[in-house]
């Protein structure tokens, strides 16, 4: 593989990670705080959905990716009725919420463009366009470094950009502010929480609206970035992939971004070589479709270390006497 | 808390969850501009109005019969198997590997023979996640979406490179041999002098999905492997005090569970492609959340889940071809029912109890 | 002179949960500056009044006013707000957190941490300083004792300037010499003239450090009196409103022959804690055995490895026979095919499954039997119709046997538990926390169920965290410390003060006070495990 083939697939990684990225620093906040959300699926999928239309609507990507991060946010929402108000099964509620995307983002795309569960390609500014970083052009020559700027670094769209910047910003708001104590103290021990006088029910509204949030932005960049359109259950998976990320990372910010580089470039990997030959043994392109899952699976299985995921995650709180 | 009456809990709950997935449905039908009232004539005439309608309506519920009984089971030990379309799909695998390579003279046993081919390609999908939350903790959920993918991209490879007849250019297997067709529901009639639609695919699946009911339902309630699951789903730490190992009896419970949504492949995939396609089992996996969880767990209520879901599925089927409603609306009803009988319980719940508590007082006063 | 204005004063408190009257019509003034003990049977009432004044729930009737002005606490930030600090039976502590995280939660200066963590850290030093408030505020909460983190829980009311300290049984968890520690500091922190309720139902403490004390039954105050008037027994009649034996009535035991022997018994947690460190012991026939010790110090773990729920390596014979220690021949069903029977310590959790009916739970762990089934089938209607006269004859209230094990009180629940351990006439008894959360009038059936069990020459081990019950109970008592046995004595040979330095890990006299020895070992086990994490 020459050099500028491996700075295309790494290239690749980057766009193909950052959905993932964003959907698992979302799950993050959901799950320090102790909601298990395995919905990252459905809201990225109607985001993407919402963000699309309304851009091709109105003309403006910005305007979509406000109104993907609208119904992300309300799905959240929804996931927060049914597990912290109502104390229902975080599990359920989020595979309920998962079908519910599927089915009325295909059945709105019906309605509105009558494409067979598309919307129409967007062109223009209906999408994010690719940032050229300053001086990409003038550096490009210089040997090895010039490309990797050009090429890997520069290039993105912003949204690529503002993936990266959500690590470090995650990080701080969790481990240096105030928000972030009470947030992660929810997830460990609701109950100490509330005896110090912060409501529970508050900041795990709080956690799911973030989660919301960033899953939106996930959506939206699959719809208006990655691609020029929504497409009939275009997320994948990627939710799901998310979430394995994230346990991975055994729900830590940097980690995160480690493990959805990793799984960007197996979907890089799986996009550029259909049919892999290895010397003679040829890998089926259906080995690399799978080979996410396959991975996940092995990761949970904890081949690769322990998770200890959060210790009040997944269970409703309830007021002891 | 107050509790509600047994009745109240098995009959009016889900009824109460089903009426409001309804208007919320209907609701979405009036915002993309159709009429509800007539679609819902257009799917009871479709569904229900002939035999042919039934015919169709009970072959989707014989479907979600196996994949619910296969949610509920794994539920009773507290297991989420969301599994079922992945096992469902390796049921078929089994049930085409069966009809097609071993020499079956009859229907009848063929349809033993791909029963348990069924029975076992799905018990083995469900095997692995289980063994792997009961011996390494992974999570149940998310193993089995993960193995939902791997089957559709095993079943890809296979069909595409291996069991594609040679010059096909469709991804699926030859037809199964004529001797193992199975009766449909007319064949099954006409001796009784009951007239049935022919070109319906109901069939005699429909029989041994009532039969896995009732086994069902002595299993849970009658043996000791179902004395042990139920405990187990309460309490794992009450099981390991009983001696019930948490270990041992999760993955029984998942082989269970696994089996009965292979199992589904006898009626879809033999009993009506007669033939093993790419997507063979339409999301049936799925929809078995929603009836095990309308069903209540129970074998009786997941018949009835199953059947009201086979009425959807057809009446839908009929929408998307006279209107412009997609079959999605199908998927938006399932999520709502999952939504309000499984997670949003409390919210159905609370108030109805509330009413209860001052009927109550109301006697006693 | 005029009485000071009280710190508090509760008028006409009621509050109901359905049918359940917890609180009735209760009235309390409690003078600044004093301990206040409040006494009472378990469900008297007394934690729902002081989540009352905790804002957790809100009374249906009455008032309460704080050093003399009317209060209105919707929930725990106006209870902080107005001065009251809690410190609950269960802590409320983040675990993976370090003390001054925990101390700092809720209480924080600003939207940045670091600030806070600093003043914290300095504001920390100087209360720990005036209240011999020792702990160490950078290790995690798991990594610290009880003892420790009880006075995190303290240091966590003072940081938030409360007044009034309301402590909810606060010595549960404790040993006789770290309650001793405890009270010292409260003692300390009354004459800095802050106001503490203790509520306990141990007669003990109250006479030892209250200055009043009221007493709750049934959801009333049936009296309050300054402790010098009262007595002991006065106070135990209040409670239960008869008189009341506190002594179990039992002959001397006559000991057989050894009917099970533990040798080196030791078990290793999934976290790689070593949990029993070689335990030896034998338990003979016709004898109870009490086993001593503090919560947490591995009487857990002996009852589970030895009712076949964990894994452990050594030996154990029953009746001169070797029994497995791993894998499915130890497991439950084969303990119970052994002659072993056990009622565990939490019936809720492990020994019932509250959502079965009765006699699901009648034939639980014993759900083996064949002579439950017909062919492959249970037969259930015949289960339960002799569920049911197994109840009667347990006096389990009421003998319904088709009723959800959730809706019987604690003490009947744990009736249905003695029926189905001691029915089937095993040869080892094995029990915990017989009593925990049962009313006075089944503590007296129970124990005496259990001496019948004795007198028919049955061996019997108990294990309960009440040093009152062993000793009243134990034909012979052995000490449990950090997984090892400390000792064991004769219940007429020994007293409370030896055998409590025994659960607190100290052989002999020490030559510094109790206290002291106590506080020293818990930041010498807080060390050691930050040691442990390099």
């Amino acid at each position: 593989m020459d050099f500028l083939t491996l700075l295309q697939v790494l290239d690749s990684t980057v766009r193909l990670a950052t959905p993932l990225l964003l959907a698992c620093l979302a799950g993050l906040f959901s799950e320090r705080a102790g909601i298990f959300d395995i919905g990252l699926e459905g809201k990225m999928l109607m985001a993407a959905f919402l963000s699309a239309s309304v851009a091709f609507f109105t003309g403006s990507v910005w305007i979509g990716l406000l109104a993907g991060i609208a119904a992300s946010v309300l799905l959240s929402v929804l996931h927060g009725l049914a597990s912290i108000t109502f104390r229902g099964n975080q599990l359920i509620s989020a595979v309920a919420i998962n079908f519910l995307a599927a089915g009325l983002t295909v059945l709105i795309a019906q309605a509105w463009f009558r494409e067979g569960g598309r919307t129409p390609s967007l062109i223009g500014g209906a999408r994010f366009e690719p940032v050229t970083l300053p001086l990409a052009e003038t550096l490009a020559p210089v040997p090895v470094l010039g490309p990797i700027y050009s090429e890997l670094v520069s290039g993105h769209t912003i949204l690529v950009y503002l993936a990266l910047a959500c690590v470090p910003l995650t990080w701080w708001v969790l481990w240096r502010t105030r928000f972030g104590l009470r947030l992660r103290a929810v997830g460990e021990n609701p109950a100490a929480v509330d005896t110090a006088g912060i409501s529970v029910v508050g900041m795990r509204y709080g956690a799911v609206v973030i989660c919301g949030v960033l899953c939106g932005i996930a959506g939206a960049y699959l719809a208006t970035g990655l691609q020029a359109g929504f497409v009939k259950d275009m997320t994948a998976g990627r939710g799901y992939i998310a979430l394995a990320a994230l346990i991975f990372a055994k729900w830590r910010p940097w980690h995160a971004l480690g493990a959805t580089l990793l799984f960007g470039l197996l979907q890089a990997v799986a996009v550029r070589y259909q049919n892999i030959d290895l010397g003679g043994v040829v890998i089926p392109v259906q080995v690399m479709d799978a080979l996410p899952y396959v991975l996940t699976v092995v990761i949970l299985a904890g081949f690769v270390g322990k998770a200890i995921p959060p210790r009040a995650g997944g269970e409703p709180y309830v007021k002891e006497r | 808390m107050d509790r509600l009456p047994r009745w109240a809990d098995i009959v009016l709950i889900p009824l109460v969850s089903l009426v409001l997935a309804a208007v919320l449905s209907a609701l979405v039908i009036l915002a993309i501009g159709e009429d509800p009232v007539a679609a819902v004539q257009l799917m009871i005439t479709g569904a229900l109005g002939s035999t042919y309608g039934w015919g169709y309506t009970l072959y989707y519920a014989t479907n979600f019969i196996f994949t619910g009984l296969a949610v509920s089971v794994a539920f009773h030990a507290r297991m989420f198997n969301i599994g079922g379309e992945g096992q469902a799909m390796l049921g078929g695998l089994g049930v085409a590997l069966v009809c097609l390579h071993l020499p079956l003279p009859h229907w009848s046993l063929a349809l033993i023979a791909a029963t348990a081919g069924a029975a076992l390609f799905g018990a083995l999908w469900a095997l692995v996640p289980g063994w792997l939350q009961a011996r390494r903790g992974s999570h149940i959920v998310i193993t089995t979406i993960m193995f939902n993918f791997i089957a559709a991209a095993l079943l890809n490879y296979l069909l595409v490179n291996l069991m594609r007849p040679v010059g096909a250019m469709d991804p699926a297997t030859p037809k199964f041999p004529t001797a193992t067709h199975l009766p449909t529901l007319h064949d099954l009639l006409a001796p009784l002098g009951i007239a049935f639609s022919k070109g319906a695919p109901a069939n005699v699946s429909l029989l041994v999905g009532l039969l896995a009911c009732v086994l069902v339902w002595l299993l849970i309630w009658r043996t000791r492997l179902g004395y042990e699951i139920r405990a187990l789903g309460h309490s794992e730490t009450g099981a390991r005090y009983a001696g019930i190992g948490p270990a041992r009896t999760i993955v029984i419970t998942m082989v269970i569970s696994g089996a009965l949504a292979g199992g589904m492949a006898i009626n879809n995939v033999m009993g009506e492609a007669e033939r093993l396609v790419m997507n063979a089992t339409e999301g049936a996996g799925f929809i078995g959340i929603a009836v095990a969880l309308m069903g209540r767990n129970h074998p009786f209520g997941v018949l009835l889940a199953a059947i009201l879901f086979g009425f959807l599925f057809q009446g839908g089927a009929e929408l998307a071809l006279w209107t412009d409603i997609p079959r999605e609306l199908i998927v938006v009803i399932q999520a709502l029912v999952i939504l309000f009988t499984g997670a949003l319980d409390n919210m159905v719940r609370r108030p109805l109890a509330m009413v209860f508590a001052a009927l109550r007082k109301g006697r006693e006063a | 002179m005029t009485p000071p204005v009280p710190a508090i004063e509760l008028r006409g408190i009621s509050k109901s949960f359905g049918p359940v009257r917890a609180n009735r019509d209760i009235s309390l003034s409690v003078a600044p500056g004093t301990i206040h003990g409040i006494i009472g049977e378990n469900g008297a009432g007394k934690s729902t009044l002081m989540s009352i004044l905790y804002g957790f729930y809100r009374a249906d009737a009455g008032e309460i006013f704080i050093g003399g002005t009317p209060a209105d606490i919707p929930d725990s930030q106006a209870a902080i707000a107005a001065g009251i600090g809690m410190v609950f039976q269960h802590f409320k502590l983040v675990e993976t957190f370090t003390v001054l995280e925990n101390v700092v939660l809720g209480a924080e200066d600003g939207a940045r941490l670091r600030p806070s963590l600093a003043r914290a850290r300095a504001s920390l030093q100087a209360l720990a300083d005036e209240y011999e408030l020792h702990v160490k505020p950078d290790a995690l909460i798991q990594d610290i004792g009880v003892g420790m983190q009880q006075r995190v829980e303290i240091l966590k009311a003072l940081y938030r300037e409360a007044g009034i300290l309301i402590l909810d049984e606060p010595t549960g968890v404790l040993t006789p010499a770290e309650a001793d520690q405890l009270f010292r500091i409260l003692d300390r922190l009354r004459n800095e003239g802050k106001t503490i309720i203790l509520i306990t139902h141990k007669l003990r403490e109250i006479m030892e450090i209250t200055d009043t004390v009221s007493v709750m039954r049934r959801g009333e105050m049936t009296a309050t009196l300054p402790t010098a008037e009262t007595d002991p027994a006065q106070l135990a009649e209040l409670m239960v409103g008869r008189k009341v034996l506190l002594r179990v009535d039992k002959t001397p035991a006559t000991p057989g022959k050894a009917a099970l022997e533990a040798e080196g018994l030791s078990v290793i947690d999934g976290q790689g804690v070593e949990r029993l460190r070689g335990i030896d012991l034998t338990l003979r026939a016709g004898e109870i055995l009490g086993l001593a010790g503090v919560a947490g110090n591995g009487q857990s773990e002996l009852l589970e490895v030895l009712g076949g729920m964990r894994d452990a390596t050594g030996r154990l014979r029953v009746n001169g026979r070797d029994l497995a220690l791993t894998g499915r021949a130890a497991d439950g069903q084969a303990r119970r095919a052994a002659g072993i029977a056990h009622v565990p310590e939490d019936r809720q959790r492990e020994g019932l499954i509250m959502q079965f009916q009765a006699w699901e739970n009648m034939i639980f762990g014993y759900h083996h039997d064949p002579a439950l089934r017909r062919g492959p089938l249970m037969q259930n209607a015949a289960i339960a119709r002799d569920a049911g006269v197994a109840m009667q004859e347990y006096d389990v209230r009421p003998p319904d046997a088709r009723l959800a094990a959730r809706n019987f009180s604690g003490g009947n629940q744990q009736k249905i538990v003695l029926a189905r351990e001691m029915r089937r006439d095993p040869e080892i008894l094995l029990v915990g926390q017989p009593t925990r959360g049962v009313d006075i009038g089944a503590i007296e059936f129970i124990h005496s169920q259990i001496v019948r069990l004795r007198d028919a020459g049955k061996a019997i081990l108990l294990v309960s965290v009440e040093l009152d019950e062993i000793m009243s109970l134990s034909d012979r008592i052995a000490v449990i410390f950090d997984g090892r046995i400390m000792g064991e004595r004769l219940p007429g040979e020994t007293d409370e003060g030896e055998l409590g330095l025994l659960m607190a890990g100290i052989e002999g006299t020490p030559d510094k006070p109790a206290w002291q020895a106590v506080e020293d070992a818990q930041f010498a086990q807080a060390e050691a495990v930050e040691k442990s994490h390099g």
